[in-house]
Parts: C-alpha cells; sequence; structure tokens
C-alpha cells in the first residue's frame, strides 16, 4: 500500500474513534451532567446503574484515542498533548474523580458520603465533557506553534470565546444524548418525570448550536471553505439538522430508541463537519497554517508501523465491536436494582 | 528545579502509585478464575459467596487502577514530547496493541463480571471472570514489551539527523521480542501473582484472629498459600534468568545493582550494605565470587564492574544498589512466611499461633514493596537513558512546557493520590471488616441531600 493510502487510512481509524467515543461515553458523560438534577438517591442510583456495566467499555475509545495519535501521528500525539499540558491536566483530574466516585459512591451508606460522590461525579462530568470540547474548539481554531512544533503560547491562549462556546455546545449535546439514553433505560414515574426534561435540554442544546454555528462562522471561517468548494458537502449539515429535529419528534412518539440514534447519528454528522472543514490538518498553527501546521502527511509514522498497526486494528476493531455487542445486549432492557447493583 | 527532574518526579509519582494497582487485578483476577472455577465444578454454593466477594475487592482495584492508569496514556505527550516523537513508530503501536487487545476486553467483561451474576449464565459468567482476566495480563504483556524495549532496544533503525531523528521499525518481530522482553514478562507476572496470593493469605489470616467466617478464611488462606508458594520458586527461576539477561544486556545496570566499582575476578554478592559512593565502593556483607557464579555459572569468571563504562553513563548506584536489595529482602521474608506457614498447616496448629497470624496479616505489605523496588531498579537502572544507549532522558523532554507548569500538575497529583489512597483504604477496610457474610445490601432510608424528603 502506498504511504498516503495508509496514513489517510489510519486517520479514519482515529475519526472512527472518536465518533464512537463521543456516541458512546457521550451518553455516560451527559448522564453525569444530569447527576445532580435528580434530587432523589434512588432515582440517581437508576442513573448509576443504567450507565454501571457500560461506562468503563466506553472510556476506553479515549485511550484508543491516544494510542491511535500516538501510533500514527506521533509528531502531533506529541505537539498537541505537550501544548495543551495544562488544560489536559485538567481533564485527567475529571477523569481519576469521576471514575472513582461511580466505584465509591455506594460502597459506604452514610448520606454525606453519598452526596460528596455525587457532586463529584457531576462535576468530573461536566469538567471532562466541556474540556474535550474547549480542546476541539481549539483544534478547530488553530494553535500558535511554528515549524518546529515549538509553542508559542500559555494556557490562557485556549481558553478563547469561541473554544468556551465549543465547550459549552459539547455539555448540551451530551446532556441531550444522555437524557435520552435514560428514558431508554427507565421506566414508570422516574421515566415520566424525565420526559419533561427533554424541553429544556433540547432548548439549551439548540441555544448552543445556534450561538456556534454563527460563531463558527464569524471566527473560524476557514472552516467553511471546503464547503464553498465543494458545494454537494452541504449534504452533510442538512442530515445533521434532519436527525437533530428528528430527536423531540420521536422522543414526542416515545420511540426512544429512534431518538437515541437520531442523536447518535447527529454527533457522527457532527465530526463529519468538522473533519471535512480541518482535513488534511491534526493539529493547525494558528502562526502560519500553510506552512507550519501538522497534517496525517507531514505527522506521520513510518510506512512499516502504519502497515503493522492497520494490521492490529483489522484483527482488534471487529473484535472490540462484537464483544462491545454482546456486552450492551446482555443488559438490554430497562434498569432493575438488584443486589449487585450500586 | 529544571522540567527535566520535575517531569522525572512526577511519571514516577504515577507510575508507582498506578502500579499499586494493577498487579492485584492480576493476581487476584487469576484466584478468581480458580475460585469461580471451584464453584463451577462443585456447584457449591459456599465458593459463588467465596468468589462474589473477592470479585468486589477485586473492582475496587481495578477502578483506582483504570483511573490512575489514563494519566500514563497522556504522560508520554504531555512531559515527554520529544520522546514520543522520537519513539512513537515504536512504542506508540504496541501502546496502540495494548488499547485495542487488552482494555476493551477487561472493561468491557467488567460489566459482565460485576453486574451479570443474576443476567447471564454461570457458564458465561465464569467466561467473562477469564475474558477479564486474560485482558489483564495482556495489558501487561503490551506494556512489559513497551518497556523492554526501552531497555534492550532491537528492531529498529535511526532515520534522520539531530531533533528530527526518529527510531523507525524495521522488524516488528524483534521489537516485540527483543532480548529482555520475555524475561522481565515471566518476572512481572508471577509478582503480580505472588500479589494476589499474599492478600487471600493475609484476609484469611485476619479471619482466623478474629475466629470469624473461619472457612472461607481457611479455603482463601489454602489457595493463596498453595498458588503463593509455587509462584516464589518460581520467581527465584524467573530472578535467575532475569539477572544473567541484564548482566549480558546491560552491565552497567548490573553493576549498578551489585555496586561493583571494579572488574576483578571472583566478583562478590553484598548481602546487606551501603553504597559509598565518594569513596567508590561499596561497605557491607559480602559473599566473594557468588556474582561471578549467578551470572556465568564460574565462581572465577568477572562481572563487568563501573569502571569499564564512562562515568557520564552511570546510574545513580546507590538507589538502584538499595531498590534491588530491598526487593530482594522483600521476597526473603515472603519465603520465610510461607515456609513457616506451611510447617504449622502440616502440624495443624496455624489458628493456634496467632503471632504468625498477625505476621501474615501484614505480609501483604512485602509483595508491594518487591513490586515496586523492582520497578524501580529496572527504570532507575536504565538511567541516564530513556532508550538504553539511544535517547538521554534529557533529550526526551518536552520543550513546550515550563516548570511552574509541572510542579502545578504534580502538587495536583499529589493531592488527589493522597485524597485517593485513603479513601480506598477506607473502603478496602470495611469491605474486609464487613466480611464475605455481609453481602446482603441492607435497605437504608435515605434522607435526600437538597429535599429533605425521605427516600429509598
Amino acid at each position: 500500500m502506498e504511504l498516503a493510502t495508509m496514513q489517510i487510512l489510519w486517520y479514519l481509524v482515529l475519526c472512527a474513534s472518536v465518533i464512537f467515543y463521543t456516541m458512546l461515553d457521550g451518553f455516560d458523560l451527559g448522564v453525569g451532567c444530569l447527576h445532580l438534577f435528580a434530587k432523589a438517591d434512588y432515582d440517581r442510583r437508576i442513573f448509576l446503574n443504567a450507565i454501571g456495566p457500560i461506562w468503563d467499555g466506553n472510556e476506553v475509545w479515549l485511550v484508543i484515542i491516544g494510542g491511535a495519535l500516538f501510533a500514527g501521528f506521533p509528531i502531533a500525539y506529541a505537539a498537541i498533548f505537550s501544548s495543551f499540558y495544562t488544560l489536559l491536566m485538567i481533564f485527567l483530574a475529571g477523569i481519576i474523580a469521576r471514575a472513582v466516585a461511580i466505584e465509591f459512591r455506594s460502597k459506604h451508606e452514610s448520606r454525606a458520603w453519598r452526596s460528596a460522590w455525587d457532586i463529584v461525579f457531576f462535576v468530573g462530568s461536566l469538567v471532562i465533557t466541556w474540556g474535550a470540547g474547549v480542546v476541539l474548539g481549539n483544534l478547530i481554531l488553530g494553535i500558535p506553534i511554528d515549524g518546529n512544533q515549538g509553542f508559542h503560547g500559555n494556557f490562557w491562549a485556549f481558553i478563547n470565546l469561541y473554544s468556551v462556546i465549543v465547550g459549552f455546545l459539547a455539555v448540551s449535546l451530551f446532556m441531550l444524548h444522555g437524557l435520552i439514553f435514560l428514558l431508554m433505560k427507565t421506566e414508570g414515574e422516574l421515566h415520566d418525570r424525565l420526559r419533561n426534561w427533554i424541553k429544556p435540554s433540547m432548548t439549551f442544546f439548540i441555544a448552543m448550536f445556534v450561538i456556534a454555528t454563527l460563531d463558527t462562522a464569524h471566527t473560524a471561517r476557514h472552516m467553511l471553505h471546503r464547503f464553498l468548494d465543494h458545494p454537494w458537502l452541504i449534504v452533510v449539515p442538512v442530515i445533521m439538522l434532519l436527525a437533530i429535529i428528528n430527536i423531540p419528534l420521536q422522543a414526542k412518539k416515545k420511540n426512544d430508541g429512534f431518538a437515541f440514534l437520531s442523536s447518535s447519528l447527529a454527533i457522527m454528522l457532527f465530526f463529519c463537519l468538522f473533519g471535512i472543514g480541518t482535513y488534511p490538518y491534526i493539529l493547525r498553527s494558528s502562526i502560519n497554517p500553510e506552512q507550519f501546521s501538522l497534517t496525517m502527511f507531514n505527522s506521520s509514522s513510518s510506512a512499516t508501523t502504519l502497515e503493522v498497526t492497520l494490521t492490529i486494528a483489522a484483527i482488534g476493531v471487529p473484535l472490540v465491536l462484537a464483544y462491545g455487542y454482546f456486552i450492551y445486549w446482555v443488559f438490554r432492557g430497562k434498569v432493575k436494582l438488584d443486589k449487585s447493583s450500586y | 528545579m529544571d522540567v527535566v527532574f520535575l517531569s522525572r518526579i512526577q511519571f514516577a509519582l504515577n507510575i508507582t502509585f498506578h502500579y499499586l494497582f494493577p498487579p492485584m487485578s492480576i493476581g487476584l483476577g487469576l484466584l478468581l478464575v480458580i475460585m469461580e472455577g471451584m464453584y463451577m465444578k462443585t456447584k457449591n454454593h459456599f465458593y459463588k459467596k467465596l468468589a462474589q466477594f473477592w470479585t468486589k475487592i477485586f473492582a475496587l482495584f481495578f477502578a483506582v487502577g483504570v483511573a490512575t492508569g489514563f494519566v500514563q496514556v497522556f504522560a508520554f505527550g504531555n512531559n515527554w514530547a520529544d520522546y514520543s516523537k522520537f519513539v512513537g513508530d515504536v512504542f506508540g503501536t504496541v501502546l496502540a496493541a495494548e488499547g485495542i487487545f487488552a482494555f476493551f476486553l477487561e472493561a468491557g467483561f467488567l460489566g459482565i463480571m460485576l453486574f451479570g451474576w443474576e443476567r447471564v449464565k454461570p457458564r458465561v459468567h465464569y467466561l467473562s471472570t477469564i475474558l477479564v482476566t486474560f485482558g489483564a495480563h495482556f495489558s501487561a504483556i503490551w506494556i512489559v514489551i513497551a518497556n523492554s524495549w526501552m531497555q534492550t532496544p532491537t528492531g529498529y533503525q535511526i532515520v534522520g539527523s539531530g531533533r528530527g531523528a526518529r527510531a523507525v521499525v524495521t522488524n516488528i518481530w524483534e521489537v516485540y521480542f527483543n532480548p529482555s522482553s520475555m524475561d522481565r514478562l515471566a518476572h512481572v507476572l508471577i509478582g503480580c501473582w505472588i500479589t494476589g496470593s499474599f492478600l487471600l493469605i493475609s484476609i484469611g489470616a485476619y479471619y482466623l484472629l478474629k475466629r470469624r467466617s473461619l472457612d472461607f478464611a481457611k479455603v482463601s488462606l489454602k489457595v493463596g498459600l498453595i498458588i503463593g508458594s509455587i509462584c516464589l520458586i518460581l520467581q527465584l527461576i524467573s530472578a535467575d534468568v532475569t539477572a544473567r539477561g541484564v548482566a549480558k544486556n546491560q552491565p552497567v545496570k548490573l553493576a549498578a545493582m551489585e555496586g561493583v566499582y571494579k572488574t576483578k575476578e571472583y566478583t562478590p554478592m553484598t548481602l546487606l550494605g551501603f553504597v559509598d559512593s565518594k569513596e567508590k565502593k561499596v561497605v557491607g556483607i559480602k559473599v566473594p565470587g557468588l556474582l561471578s557464579f549467578l551470572t556465568f555459572r564460574d565462581f572465577k569468571q568477572p562481572v563487568q564492574g563501573l569502571d569499564q563504562f564512562d562515568q557520564k553513563n552511570w546510574p545513580n548506584i546507590s538507589m538502584v544498589f538499595q531498590s534491588y536489595h530491598i526487593m530482594i529482602y522483600a521476597w526473603v521474608a515472603m519465603a520465610i512466611l510461607a515456609i513457616l506457614a506451611w510447617i504449622f498447616v502440616y502440624r495443624k496448629k496455624l489458628e493456634e499461633r496467632r503471632w504468625l497470624l498477625w505476621l501474615l496479616t501484614f505480609a501483604i505489605a512485602f509483595p508491594y514493596i518487591a513490586n515496586t523496588a523492582g520497578w524501580f531498579t529496572a527504570e532507575l537502572g536504565r538511567q541516564p537513558w530513556l532508550v538504553y544507549n539511544v535517547l538521554r532522558t534529557s533529550e526526551g523532554v518536552s520543550r513546550s512546557i515550563v516548570a511552574n507548569q509541572v510542579i502545578g500538575s504534580l502538587i495536583m497529583f499529589i493531592c488527589i493520590y493522597i485524597a485517593l489512597f485513603a479513601m480506598f483504604i477506607f473502603l478496602l477496610n470495611r469491605k474486609i471488616k464487613h466480611g464475605p457474610e455481609a453481602e446482603e445490601r441492607e435497605d437504608v432510608v435515605y434522607r435526600t441531600p437538597f429535599t429533605g424528603k425521605e427516600n429509598q
């Protein structure tokens, strides 16, 4: 295989991992962002047990993103991780806190203990979601790196209005996604109450979506260039809009499964938009985009490594999807608390 | 303080804290496979309870292990960007393989293992336990391969020069099966199994002391003692093979481990001592010719001393020497305790020897000391190289970061780890004090934090 073909293939593997991550961990992070809105301990236990058996597997996609970037595009991996240092440290703190909160919360019968972990779980989920959005926003805008991947800036360079807005867009999207997941997993009185949450969370999402879109047209205009060159690409955002509109329609008809598929599709197309806008950049340089940016072609590992990793992915990914499917199938249906629950 | 030093401290802190947890997941996983296997075979509910109790303990270790493991994936790019660029071709491949072949297996089937008792057939549950344990072992395999490549790099060539230089894979099988990977893998895995065994021994002994859950305690103690003893013997063989590999592939490291400053015939082994790095000698109890014999099966043949190597390529001799010896002492302590335990088991008097039961209860510290000291020996012994004889540690650090950033994150990690460790011990202690009988969840009525309304 040609080197360029393998570079593109590995980039697609990377994109697929990002999409799987946001579709899957997206809903359990969303459940975390909704956690404190549930007032009763029973409700919170249902929330936790809805994601309990699967969240860990979902989060592994994040490791895969890191590993895939490291293996396929080590130069981009090194530049991104060292430049985004402080932001990623906060992100890591969120990951650690959230993971142990889920496990620790139900191990001790005390109200204060549980409330404390509820807050940690909520804040952790929020920080991870928002942080991921901020990283994405900065990847869209570009960061100040020179031709030797030297970074000219500090932490505050990342906290710009555009990225913060993308961060909140991510929060609103995951909240919606998580809510629909909960609708699928709950029944009875709690389920009916959750149904009333659709309207506010849909409103929050639409508001963020509109703001982010307008700001992209204003601040990150380069994201639109490819659409002007290839107008047929407009089908992607059109389908995305249809998917978004379909979410409340399906939820109203109580087709929660279809609503969930719609929000998953919307997330997937969000990333297609991101990919179309940023191609072939992995890390855009805001100093000189044409010369200093890291693309999938100038930051990849060697042909041998790409060949090995593509082989690993070709064997591994079908396995991963097969047991992922099996585990979701085992835990299908409404959540019921039993002895082994949180 | 410079970024290299701070980043080294941070990496050491992260990996040391992280490495408190995976060995237990690996070792306890294997023992869970054995215990649940006994349930599958006998259909005796007692074994199911046993397995369920230990599964909950397993979950606690696993959760913290995964949470802290995330830090490692980030750490290479965060603090060691130039290293990542240099070795991404080789190292990245192995890490990606770990992710795809190990983590999904572990994290995925853990759900069934923890929550699936009532949902799936016993056979499917047992299969999940086996798969999670496999996953934990795979994870160790890949990570030890990656680390071993840094110790004894093969199967690569360097392209480019200066800061643009990169190691590129020429033969992936040589990368996987580099000269030290299989020796070190065996050494690490046996260490993990010993860790799991000693947890069973420790908690079994504790219950015997407290005269409770006696059947449970006896079975745990017995399983732990049998597997633990076998592994302690295996570890001795593995240690011999590994050390001779180090002598061959990383002679400076071996010289540091034993503090051999001068090359001479009948090289002694120091049983106990300290390194006087100013005078360049080791003071202590020595057995002449022992190191020569262990290395070459010949008392006379000299082991290469530090004088054969440029001093700028020496690691910190004293630290490597002491960690290596601490690892050995921990093994000796475990071996003595195992022998004592067997003697009293044979005389059917173990339950009456309270002093021994107390010692066994606290014996869980020894595998931890051995694991940590072992990693220290391996990692400090590789210094000043990141990739042995290829890339120096000072060349691998990120140039985009400044000392303040690392200090900030270091403080953050210290706070998180102290809090995490305290709560982990609190919960583990509670689980053990509650014991296997208290498995039925007590239904407590809670007041909700916001409304004060009573809820179940």
